[in-house]
Order: structure tokens, then sequence, then C-alpha cells
């Protein structure tokens, strides 16, 4: 099958790779770009595994073709650091034990993100529900709410 | 909130560091099974029986052999076949089918070619001839006289058998004179239960990277509870020698005992021997739930004696539980699983028996949920009945030390009645039951297991440590070995490096199964620990020119009369002038584990419309023995909580008649999710296990266990109705509701 040339933004750095039209934006997210924080989990867009922001959107890049990712601009977990100091969010994570196995927890990060990006100050429910696509079985979530919750309060004390 | 019971107060041990592995984890840096590739790496997809049950007459894979992009392609005529008595018979017939097909989604071809989508194009053009056979799905028709056979090479264990069965166990066990009891006992409950097939439901699919070198040696990178088992297995299913294979964990994408076995790696093997390839092999979630792992489902019938002050007499139960095609222990397990309580006459039978269903695997404290749901929802019925607070009426007959377990030995030091008292005194049980809303207690335990475990522990020059096992960390165990090693050293927890390695750098190690992980290897660790201190003495009094008698270990300092403090950095700086490198290896077959008991208390509402469930609040106490890293002992407990409430309420295996799994999505197959839940409070129990240096009881087993029980005696007195079949999904909470 014949390839196209997809240029887009992923995580501020202009990229470009080449991709059949059957591809999904996951798969050349790990295999043409190496950037394999996005994980696989169901493939359907049930587990959420597989989050990225598309143009400050939340989405599951399984259920994106690359090519539709044409000039658009990606955020990937590798990308929500800033250099060398953790998103507030990653370092909530960590303090509160919010991962055990690992493999949902970029996916939840975006997720996260994409709510306080848009919520600085979510109730409880307002962050089950936003992270209702996004499948933990470790946890049962209650380490996963409770760091976002502390991520809101850290996030609210920096200057946007 | 953590009680604990007499135990010492230590530096590190019982604090929460950030665990050693999570930056990598937080910024997508954590390479699992999937994230490797290999230059030059083929990709393998499956051909996978779509029956039931059939006789594989021939398969032809010539032009799957053809088609472009193809490298390689086996059936099971490329796997040696071992001998039905062989030990790793039934999984190896498991990972390729041999002549016959035993479940919708058995193996039965893979392709090898240069993308995935070549693999898959090849599969569809493979041709099976079918001879179909009767398909068994449930425990009825498995135990019908006339059944046909599930699978021709079962032989029952434990039991004298005449040939083939569809039994796969069965195990009486009996004290006292039941009969008698029931006649004098003042109030007898007795009451039939049934469970589904549930899934571990691990977010990361089974996937392998294997790269088989010219001179026959294996390189496999693979996500499993344990890499010696890989190993192990794949040599005996593929016929090569364990030496010649090395396996490097990947991290691990939850497990939950799922993966405690082998699907992939000899399939993979095969392949890159004959394409001279590396390939790559990685399950969808489809073939996740068609292929792997379910928890058996289950048929019980449960009846209890008791006097009219609480006094639980006599218990007399059954239980059935359907193991998939191949044999299964889950029965014997499930019969021992049961005694919480004190029944001075017990009669306890359980038989497993096979089915045309995926070949079960273990699922967090293997095969008790489903006993616990009967038990503790009778004993529940009794307390109201009784009109006894359910606590009351458990803390009356709970099992102390010295107490029978069912097989007769008594219990070692266990925490069942301070998990009870806990839940009494909680804020949760003293709170008033929210209106429209109705309360549920439930309890459950787990044996926990030792085996074997190896650590090396290596102190680098400048005063750190590296402390090396071969336990995947599947839920923080690496910054748990941190802990113990920083508390023996005493050295700062971040000044450890903790490390899963290899096949062929640290000893052979069991799987991480059974909690084993925090209780055995920690153990070896405190082992090389204890030794690494002798030899750093010796070393200190070399240093200072005294004896060694007179040089103590105080805070990661030698200490000796007349001298400076002499801390561990200034030692292994000096390592090559006082004799080399500090090095030690610990190995050990554990012996000792406890148990680890859990009483849950769960209020919800039922909407009597919709059949609707929701958890309004949640409380679970467990006892951890010593909590060595709290917060992942409450997220062992949390996860193994909200396990239990999906299988409670939402998850199950549907099959049509012909074995097809109909919901074999994550869409279908419905796990909970954040919304559905309330947080799920924690009371962290510490009674110590004396046969470990720390008291730890290992936690990953019990949580599970009673929350099927728990919200059902909720539902019963939200509803005035017993719900004794999982999961109590609202078609099915409507129905009974309906029924008067």
């Amino acid at each position: 099958m014949s390839r196209t040339h997809i240029t887009c933004t992923v995580n501020g750095d202009p990229v470009d790779f080449l991709a059949s039209d059957d591809t999904s934006l996951l798969d050349a997210l790990r295999d043409e770009l190496g950037l394999t924080g996005a994980k696989e989990g169901c493939g359907t867009g049930d587990c959420g595994a597989c989050s990225v922001l598309i143009d400050g959107r939340l989405n599951c890049s399984c259920l994106v073709f690359a090519p539709e990712a044409e000039g658009s601009d990606i955020v990937t977990v590798e990308g929500i650091a800033d250099g060398d100091r953790l998103h507030p969010l990653q370092q909530t994570f960590l303090e509160g034990a919010a991962l055990q196995c690992g493999i949902c927890t970029p996916g939840v990060l975006i997720a996260a993100k994409a709510l306080l990006d848009e919520n600085p100050d979510p109730t409880e429910t307002e962050i089950r529900y936003a992270l209702a696509g996004n499948l933990c079985r470790c946890t049962g979530y209650d380490k996963i709410i409770r760091s976002v919750q502390e991520a809101a309060v850290r996030l609210k004390g920096v200057v946007r | 909130m953590t009680v604990t019971e007499d135990r010492p107060t230590y530096k590190w041990v019982g604090t929460r560091p950030i665990r050693h592995d999570g930056y990598e984890k937080v910024i997508g840096k954590a390479r699992f099974a999937a994230d490797l590739n290999l230059p030059g790496q083929l990709h393998a997809a499956y051909l996978r029986s779509p029956h039931g049950h059939a006789r594989i007459i021939s398969i032809d894979t010539s032009t799957a052999a053809g088609m472009p992009g193809v490298k390689a392609v086996v059936t099971g005529a490329d796997f040696p076949d071992l001998d039905p008595t062989d030990p790793n018979f039934d999984v190896s017939v498991n990972v390729m089918a041999r002549g016959m097909a035993l479940y919708n989604g058995h193996a039965l071809a893979a392709v090898a070619a240069s993308t995935r989508a070549e693999a898959a194009a090849a599969v569809a053009t493979i041709q099976v001839e079918y001879e179909l056979l009767p398909v068994i799905l449930t425990l009825d028709e498995s135990m019908a006289d006339d059944a046909p056979l599930v699978n021709e090479h079962n032989i029952t264990r434990f039991v004298e058998s005449d040939g083939p069965s569809n039994l796969a166990t069965a195990n009486v066990l009996e004290r006292g004179d039941v009969d008698a009891a029931f006649a004098a006992a003042d109030l007898v409950v007795e009451r039939e239960f049934d469970t589904a097939f549930v899934h571990q439901g691990y977010i990361e699919p089974h996937g392998c990277v294997v790269d088989v070198g010219p001179n026959g040696k294996a390189d496999i990178w693979a996500s499993s509870q344990g890499h010696f088992m890989v190993r192990s297995l794949t040599a005996a299913i593929l016929g090569w020698e364990p030496s010649k294979i090395k396996v490097t964990p990947a991290e691990i994408g939850g497990g939950f005992g799922g993966k405690t076995t082998i699907y992939l790696e000899p399939i993979a093997a095969r392949l890159s021997q004959m394409s001279g390839r590396p390939v790559k092999l990685v399950m969808t979630r489809e073939e996740v739930l068609r292929a792997t792992g379910p928890a058996p489902a289950s048929q019980s019938r449960v009846k209890i004696g008791a006097s009219n002050d609480g006094e639980l007499t006599a218990i007399e139960c059954w239980f059935g539980y359907t193991v998939g095609c191949t044999n299964d222990l889950a029965g014997l397990i499930g019969a021992m699983s049961v005694a919480s309580y004190k029944f001075p006459n017990l009669k306890l039978e359980a038989i497993g028996m096979l089915t045309n269903t995926p070949k079960t695997a273990a699922y967090r404290a293997p095969s008790a949920p489903q006993a616990a749901f009967a038990i503790e929802s009778v004993i529940d019925e009794i307390a109201q009945a009784l009109d006894m607070d359910p606590i009351d009426l458990r803390l009356k007959n709970a099992v102390v030390e010295g107490d029978p377990t069912a097989m007769g030995m008594p219990h070692p030091r266990i925490g069942f009645v301070e998990c009870l008292e806990a839940l009494r005194d909680s804020d949760h049980y003293r709170s008033p039951v929210p209106d429209g809303a109705a309360r549920g207690i439930g309890s459950g335990f787990w044996f926990n297991i030792g085996e074997q475990s190896s650590a090396t522990v290596n102190l680098n020059e400048d005063g750190t440590a590296t402390v090396i096992t071969g336990s995947p960390d599947i839920g923080g165990s690496r910054t748990s070995m941190a802990l113990m090693a920083a508390e023996e050293l005493g050295i700062d927890v971040y000044s450890i490096t903790p490390v899963v390695a290899d096949t062929e750098s640290v000893g052979f190690t069991d799987v991480t199964e059974g909690s084993r992980a925090t209780f055995s290897t920690g153990m070896a660790v405190v082992n090389a620990c204890r030794e690494l201190i002798e030899e750093l003495r010796a070393r200190a009094a070399k240093i200072l020119g005294v004896e060694q008698d007179a040089v103590t270990w105080v805070d990661g300092t030698a200490v000796a009369d007349g001298h400076d403090p002499l801390p561990l950095a200034a030692i292994t700086a000096k390592a090559k002038s006082t004799g080399g490198p500090l090095t030690v290896t610990a190995s050990l077959n554990a012996g000792g584990a406890g148990p680890s008991f859990a009483v849950h208390c769960c209020d919800l509402t039922v909407d009597e419309e919709t059949g609707q469930v929701t958890i309004l609040r949640y409380t679970a106490t467990q006892d951890a023995g010593t909590a060595i890293h709290p917060s992942y002992v409450e997220g062992q407990m949390q996860g193994g909580t909200v396990q239990g409430i999906g299988w409670a309420l939402n998850e199950e295996y549907v099959f049509d008649d012909e074995g097809s799994m109909e919901n074999a999505s994550f869409l279908d197959y419905r796990i909970p999710v954040a919304s559905d839940l309330p947080m799920i409070d924690t009371i962290v129990i510490e009674v110590p296990n004396p046969a470990h240096p720390y008291g730890v009881r290992g936690v990953g087993e019990t949580g599970i266990v009673p929350p099927m029980a728990t919200i059902a005696n909720a539902i019963a007195r939200a509803t005035s109705t017993r719900m004794t079949s999982l999961p109590m999904s609202p078609p099915k909470i409507l129905a009974a509701l309906d029924t008067p």
C-alpha cells in the first residue's frame, strides 16, 4: 500500500513521517516516531491507554488514522514535563502512589491534563467522569483521583 | 489509616518513599512487553479456532506460506508432542493445539511476516478441515452421566480414576458430625449460589519479542509474573535446553495471576528460529479475552447451622468449579479456602470439572472468592435471622491462632479478630446508614505462599547499594526491597537501586504470585544484607586495626570503642585494599507465609426501577503483617476490592451455544471505571507474621475475596432479596425483585 507523507507537531517539535492510510496514529507514534509512551490496551477506544491530545482535545490515538494528524499539534505523555521539571500531575502521581503497574498511567495523565486544562477546579465527580474512559485495573482509582485533586491544588498556585 | 499491634518502630520500613521505578513510568519511558522493537523484526499473528470443540482433520498452510511478506508458518506439527503425563503437557497443548481444538479461540497456527497486516492476511488463507464435536460449557453439562469428553487426555487428580473423564479434581474435608449438629441446631440456613467466568483484566495484553540466533540461543523479551517460569515452560514446550534461553523481564502491565503461565513465547521462538529473524507477537484484546486467563465459574451449595446465641455449629458445603479445557486445582484450593470460623463440625466437598472454554488461570486468591461469596452470604442471613450484628456474629466465631484450618493444621498467628474489631470501631461502621441505603459486611482470607527466591546485593564504591532480584515488580515491590535493604544496611532508601534482573543475571526465582514477592524475595534481600553487614564489620576491623568482635554496625556505620564511627562509604571506598568487592547473594525456599484476613463494609443503594446498584461508601480492612510501604499495601487492597466489585456487579463471560465469547472487548466485558466508584477507604492492620524478619504477610490476594458477599449482603438488606448469582447485574436484580 502506498504511504502518505504526514507533517505535524509532536510535543512541540515539527515532525514528518510516512504512514499508510489504515495506520493508526497510535502505531505511527510508536513505530514511526519511537514514542512508546502511549500504549495499546484494546485497539477499540475502550481503555484509554493510548490517550493523546490533538490540538488540545483528548483522543484515543488508536481510533485516529495517522493521515488525519496532518497539520495538527499532538501532545503525548513524553511531552507534558517541562524539560526535567515534571508536570504537577506526574509529581503528584509519584507522591500519591497513583500507579501500580503503570501501563494505564500515560493515558490517565493525558486525560487528567485535558481535564485540568479546561477545568482547573474540578469536583471529585467531575474528575471521575473525566477519567471514566481510562481503565485502570490495579488501583481501584482511589489514589489516582486524590493525585489529580492534589495536582489541581498545586496548579492553582502556579501563574498560568 | 493503620492499626499496629506490638511491632518495632523502624526508620525506613513503613515509610512512603516515591517508588524507584516511578519516574520512568510517569514520563512514558518505562518499557513494557510491546515497547521493544528489534532491527529486522517480523510480526506474528495467530489463527484461532472458530469452534468450541473440534477434531482438526487437516491444516493447509501452503497458500499462507507464499503470501507477500510471509517468512514462517507454524502449526502444532512444529512442536514436540509431550507425553500426556508430563506436567507441562496441558500448557503445551494450550499454546498450540495438537489435533484437537478444545475451545473457541484455541491457537491452531501462527504466521510471521514483515508487517502485522501481512501476517493477518496470510492467516486468513489457512484452510482447516474440522470434525465438530459436542461443546460442553457448563458444570451441569460436564457432570452429566453421558457427557462427552471435553479433553481426551484429562485424568482426574488426587482420586483414583479408570481413564479419561471431565473431572479435574475431587476432595472432601470433614471433621465432627455435621448431621448430628444440624439436627441439634436452633437455626439452619441452606442456599445455592453460582458465579460466572471472569477475567483478570490486566490492561497490557500479553506480548513478547523473541530472537533466536543461528547458534540456537534464544533471547526473549516478555512481560510475565516470572521470567524463570517463562524460560522453564518455553524450554519444555520446545524441547530446548533452558540454558539456551535468556529471558529479560519487561515491565509488566498487570497480571493478577493471569501472567503466571505462558501463551506466546514458544510460538515466537519457533517462528524466529525458522525465519532467522526476531519475531514480535502481541495479542489483541479480543485474543486476551478469548484465549487467556479466566477464573473458574462456579456453583455451590452451603448449609450452616447455628445456635440462638450465634454460635456457628456446623457447615456443609459443596463447591463445583468449571476449570476450562485442561486440568486445574481450582476445586482443591477452593475447598481449603473456607475456614475463617471455628465450626466444630465441617464437611466440605469440592470438585473441578472441565469445560470447552479457555484454560483457566490464577486470579488473585484463586478459588477463594467464589467460596467466600457463598459462605459469607449464608452467615449474613443467619445474622439477619438471629437479629445479630454481622460483625458481632463473626467475632463470636472467628478463628484465632491455634484453631484448625479446613485441612486441620492449626492457624499460625493471624489477624482476623483485629480486622473485625477495627471495622466495628471505624468511623464508617459507627456512622448511621444513609437514608435509602443499606450496609453489608463480608470477610475473607488467603493463605499466601513462600517458594524460591534469590537476591544479590552489591555495595558500590560510593557507599550505595544495588539490590538485584528475580521477582517481576507488579505493584511496587522494588521499593519494598529497597526499604528492607535500607533498614538493614542503615543507609538512605534512595541510596539503593533495586533491579529486576534477567535469567542470566540473578539466581532462580519463582513466579511473583501468592503475595510472595515482598515476603520471600524480601527475606532473601534481608539475608543478603545481614551477611554483608558481617563482611562490613570484618572490613572495618581491618581498617581500624581491631578485632571484628569489637565492631558493631549501627545506622550505616561501623562503631568500635576508641574510634570515630566509620560510615559505609568509607568502607566501600577501601574495598579493594581490604579484600575486594563487597557483594553477597542469598537464596532460599521460604516457609512460614502468613495468612492475610480482610473484612469489608459497603453502603449502597439499589434503584428498584433499573436494577442499578450504586456504591456510596466502602471500607476495607486487611491484616498486612507489616506494611513495608503502606501506600502500596493500601493500593493492593483498593485494587483487589474494585476487581471484586466488578466481579460482583458487572463482569461475566457470555458464550453462545457453540462456545464463542460474545463480549470479547472492554466495551462489552465491562470492568469498573472511575465514575462507578467512591473512594475505597482502607484500614491496614499490622499483626506481624513471626516467620518474616519484618513481619510481612503479603497483601495482594485477599482484597478480592470479601467484596461479592459484602455487596450481596448490602443488597439483601436494601431490597429484602438475597442475590445468589454473580454478577448481580441490573437485569438479574430486576428479575429477582420481580420474583416474589
